[in-house]
């Protein structure tokens, strides 16, 4: 499925009141302001994109510009991408306006496969979106035939939109740009200089794809390249092309369709308490329980709604789990909005973990360890993931990665805290600054300990102090082998206030090192 | 701290907060109420760590063995964290705290209520900035809660004082130490003065050293120790009321 008018279509839903004259997103590169997308009105009319916005104004003077935005065109991908979990799990994006859909065993639950490309662009259509969509044995293959296979204008059905095919021969007949282009973002299969490589293959009459797979691999290779061999590969399906799907597979996944949408959030709630108890009696039946149950909310326009709760310890208790739904929804900052209805409605269990496992060994036995979990598991749907946290150190001599903090349902190894010598005072401050706050030092001495320094526009003079402590950077991690060393001083000022305060390089690594302070003790 | 969690009683002993300071623990009647709010000050603007760092000491000194709660404001933590090395070396065990970071006050506040009421929990240390949230009304709730569930509440403030339900209210500030060798610095010191008293005189205050190896407090300056704790105004500590 490919969204060549994805940028342009974008703004004009975000701004309805846009009059329907042609549209053109720019970018400024160097010191030109060049097209980066166009609306189809645009297209029509003979611009093209790189062209200048001058030359653009100059041929088409009513044309509207806009920023391109490509986080935002990505952003709005991935919805889209969620949203078509609908159709199957494994659904991908290839940015920068594709969306991959591994349908195998899924399309009968849709009425076959053009009937859910179909109803997919039927869905965009909604969203004023237009798509071109392709029914192929491979991805790559599906991608190519979406981007090019109207150019000799025989694959097209009824609509224009769908293409379809089997075996390689519609990829054959593909020209060369196909090749060259739509598979460009995809990790792995990177052309170096494809503009290079498309006039080489031309000036060798190479123009379809027939033509090239028709020539001897070694020598292909060794003229233009591995990489265009292996893409050559990929789109006749000879080489893998996995796809990376959006999100793992959960353990346990029930739904109920609807061919009414529920229109309030309350209706799908009753749904969602009606899927959980599926859940559980499925984890029973495996004698597990959930460490993190997710509903997926489904709007008829193709939206997706995903509310999550983690559990501390595995739960199979529908009313349990269906309260901590309830805070989690009365918690969220923009409550759910149901727009159209919901016409799916998901329950997916993705971790699963034995019932009745240990999480914290208490005192007072398992009856105040589930009273603790409980409250973690409350505190954490109200206030949301990863609030609620405990504390872990690491065998690090780096300050910073030393010592963290982790979501509560994280399981850290035991840590071995270093003890203390007899009579000293803590070798490290109770409050670590992250990052390190710069503060002006001021020695008596350039190596020596530091006198007195300023923070938060106050001075504190310094009465005592211990150090240096000489901690090495990371080099060995490091690609240049390079990196400063901190000299650590634990200091206190003239009315007891404790720092821990580090320069930033000796004088041998920077003329000027800078001083911070990293963290408090009191 | 000995992380060995035996098996705590049905009806748990509720043993007070103590120091640890002989003296210090005597004036109060073994120390502070477990099931009842208490409330630290930074006595100046500067001392809202060792506030913090007494209050959890004192959280982490008490008899039960159960994870202590310590509850912060997201926003006030920014670009701090605590650090769980440093708190090994002061003696609180990482692995008993949980740390809960609330998006706003009123959500610590509610957070805090939960967590009062849940007897598993040995004490919740909080640390609230000057929200107007916590009133007079949230910590007699607080309070309350405490009493029914005997888990002690540490709450540790900013600002002028406000009126509350808590049982002792305490003005905390960082003390220059006893120098080791080579002027380094020692124990820590930290001043404390009981400023407000439900069951008792308040306008007492002490120097105390914190030893990490025996888990307790104790005067920083052994000689004058009486007279500070008879003493009151004109003691080096008196400076904390202001």
């Amino acid at each position: 499925m490919l969204l060549p008018g994805l940028p342009a279509e974008r703004v004009r839903q975000a701004a309805p009141s846009l009059p329907d004259t042609p549209l053109a997103l720019t970018v400024t590169s160097g010191n030109a302001v060049r097209l980066a997308a166009l609306d189809s009105h645009a297209a029509a009319a003979g611009l093209a994109v790189g062209m200048t916005l001058a030359d653009a104004r100059a041929l088409l003077p009513e044309l509207q510009v806009q920023a391109h935005d490509p986080a935002a065109d990505l952003a709005l991908l991935e919805a889209l991408a969620d949203g078509c979990g609908r159709y199957t799990p494994m659904v991908a994006v290839a940015p920068p306006a594709g969306l991959l859909l591994d349908i195998t065993g899924a399309a009968h639950l849709a009425g076959g496969e053009a009937a859910l490309a179909g109803d997919l662009l039927k869905r965009l259509a909604r969203m004023g979106l237009s798509g071109r969509a392709a029914l192929a044995d491979n991805p790559a293959a599906a991608l190519a035939l979406a981007g090019f296979a109207d150019s000799d204008g025989t694959e097209w059905d009824g609509d224009g939109l769908v293409a379809q095919a089997d075996g390689p021969s519609a990829v054959l007949a593909l020209p060369i740009a196909a090749l060259l282009g739509p598979l460009v973002a995809v990790p792995g299969l990177e052309l170096d200089n494809p503009d290079a490589l498309a006039l080489a293959l031309r000036r060798a009459g190479l123009r379809s794809v027939a033509l090239v797979a028709g020539q001897p691999r070694a020598a292909l290779a060794a003229r233009l390249g591995d990489a265009l061999v292996h893409r050559l590969d990929v789109l006749l399906g000879a080489a893998a092309f996995p796809l990376q799907p959006r999100w793992p597979e959960p353990e346990i996944l029930v739904e109920a369709r609807f061919a009414q949408p529920l229109l309030t959030v309350p209706a799908a709630l009753k749904v969602v308490e009606g899927l959980v108890v599926r859940a559980c009696l499925n984890l029973s039946e495996r004698g597990a329980g959930g460490r993190a149950f997710e509903a997926l909310l489904y709007r008829a326009d193709g939206a997706l709604a995903r509310v999550r709760v983690d559990t501390a310890a595995a739960q199979r208790a529908p009313a349990a789990i269906m309260r901590l739904f309830g805070e989690r929804l009365a918690a969220l900052n923009d409550p759910l909005d149901p727009g159209f209805g919901y016409d799916l409605v998901r329950l997916a269990v993705p971790v699963l973990a034995p019932l009745g496992e240990e999480q914290l060994a208490l005192d007072g036995g398992a009856l105040a360890a589930g009273e603790l979990l409980g409250l973690v598991d409350r505190l954490t749907a109200r206030l949301g993931p990863g609030r609620v946290r405990r504390l872990a150190g690491a065998d690090s001599h780096v300050p910073e990665q030393a010592g963290f903090d982790l979501p509560f349902t994280a399981r850290p190894d035991a840590t071995a805290w270093a003890a203390q010598a007899p009579g000293e005072p803590p070798e490290r401050p109770a409050l670590l600054f992250d990052p390190p706050q710069p503060v002006e030092v001021m020695a008596e001495v350039p190596d020596g300990p530091p006198r007195r320094f300023r923070w938060h526009r106050r001075l504190h003079d310094i009465v005592r102090a211990e150090g240096p402590e000489r901690i090495a950077a990371e080099w060995w991690r490091r690609a240049d082998g390079q990196g400063l060393t901190r000299d650590y001083y634990r200091v206190e000022d003239s009315s007891g206030g404790r720092f821990w305060l580090f320069r930033h390089g000796l004088y041998e690594e920077r003329r000027i090192p800078g001083w911070f302070v990293h963290g408090r003790f009191a | 701290m000995s992380p060995a969690l035996g098996a705590r009683p049905a009806q748990p002993s509720l043993r007070p907060l103590g120091f640890g300071e002989p003296g210090l623990d005597a004036r109060l009647d073994g120390g502070l109420q477990a099931a009842a709010l208490h409330e630290f000050y930074p006595a100046r603007p500067d001392d809202g760590v060792a506030a913090m760092v007494v209050a959890l000491l004192l959280a982490a000194r008490n008899g039960r063995t159960g994870p202590l709660l310590w509850l912060v404001e997201a926003r006030a933590m920014r670009g701090v964290r605590p650090y769980a090395p440093g708190l090994a070396a002061l003696g609180i065990d990482p692995a008993r705290l949980l740390l809960v970071r609330a998006p706003d006050a009123l959500a610590l506040l509610r957070a805090a209520a939960d967590a009062v009421a849940c007897p598993a929990l040995s004490a919740v240390v909080l640390r609230c900035g000057r929200s107007p949230a916590f009133g007079l009304t949230a910590s007699r709730r607080l309070a309350l809660a405490a009493a029914r569930s005997g888990v002690s509440v540490l709450a540790v403030r900013e600002g002028e004082p406000a009126p509350s339900a808590a049982s002792t209210r305490w003005g905390v500030m960082a003390q220059p130490s006893r120098a080791l060798a080579a002027d380094a610095p020692g124990l820590p010191v930290f001043g404390v003065e009981l400023l407000r008293c439900r069951a008792g005189r308040p306008g007492f205050s002490m120097q105390l050293e914190w030893n990490g190896e025996e888990h307790s407090f104790r005067t920083a300056n052994p000689g004058s120790a009486a007279a500070r704790v008879a003493g009151g105004a004109g003691s080096p500590g008196s400076a904390i009321a202001a």
